[in-house]
């Protein structure tokens, strides 16, 4: 092994390990929050599907003669 | 503390501080895998899918910290040795094979389309794999080390205190970020596996198509 890189050589070297470890998590979370969103949303649009078919249930319930 | 508490190594200098990021990396990732295996195991023998789904996760962020460490080895070989590849050291190659083998997982999954036997023979793969993992770190022991140091041998790579105390609080720290993004995809998982069968049942068991092919398990 050779001898000791100087601080001013070597820092870029450790800056960039540390910035891929960061890049990795960084695209990692995103990917994940944009699943996360997207399962968000389309509970969104079952729980406006649940409620309509509440209303029609009511409107089904008003509408048959007593 | 990796920069204000660590000292300076003798030899290396600035850039042994790659150190503290790359071998809890390569650690944490090498017991990923296992702990994939043992999944299997455990999903083979009970039949309960979560522990396939448990097996995927965790093999699945083993292989992205297993890129993580194979990138900051690699700025690290090339600032001390010059290269950013060698062939010829065991430690290197041995843990390139694992990670080679791993990348095999998910075209593994997704080449079966039955589910059940798709769940089947990941385990399998899993099992297989997350034994040849401690038996590739023994042989890899055993060989005659090149350049690569060794940082928890009992004979050499002794570290003084302070370096020690701030090498485990990183592995500690990465695994513990195993730890979180583990559970963090599982739920993700597990909350499509439910909204799933919770549009199913909205739409009438009748209306149910199959879910499109993926290397993910469906439960």
């Amino acid at each position: 092994m050779g001898p000791a890189l100087p601080l001013d050589d070597a820092g870029p070297y450790v800056a960039a390990a540390y910035l891929v470890f960061l890049a990795l998590v960084v695209i990692y979370v995103a990917i994940m929050a944009a699943k996360l969103s997207r399962i968000s949303r389309e509970i969104g649009e079952l729980a406006e599907l649940a409620a309509r078919r509440d209303e029609e249930r009511e409107a089904q319930r008003e509408t048959v003669p007593r | 503390m990796v920069f204000f508490y660590a000292p300076n190594e003798a030899d290396q200098g600035f850039v042994q501080k790659i150190f503290y990021l790359h071998v809890p990396l390569a650690i944490v990732a090498l017991f990923g895998f296992v702990a994939g295996g043992v999944y299997g195991i455990r999903f083979l023998r009970s039949g309960d899918r979560t522990y396939d789904l448990r097996s995927y996760v965790a093999i699945h962020i083993s292989l992205i910290l297993a890129v993580g460490a194979l990138i900051t080895g690699s700025i690290w070989a090339k600032a001390s040795w010059g290269s950013w590849w060698v062939w010829d050291e065991p430690t290197l190659v041995s843990f390139l094979i694992v990670f080679l083998l791993y990348a095999c997982y998910q075209p593994l999954r997704f080449s079966i389309e039955d589910p059940e036997r798709q769940a089947r023979y990941a385990a399998v793969f899993a099992i297989v794999g997350g034994a040849f993992v401690p038996l590739n770190f023994m042989a890899v022991r055993a060989a005659e080390s090149l350049v690569h140091p060794r940082v928890l041998s009992t004979t050499g790579g002794a570290m003084p205190g302070s370096m020690r105390v701030t090498f485990l609080v990183c592995l500690a720290g990465m695994a513990l970020l195993f730890v979180t993004l583990n559970k963090y995809e599982l739920t993700s998982k597990q909350a499509t596996f439910a909204l799933r069968a919770l549009k199913r049942r909205l739409a009438g068991d009748d209306d149910w198509v199959p879910i499109r092919r993926s290397a993910a398990p469906q439960l």
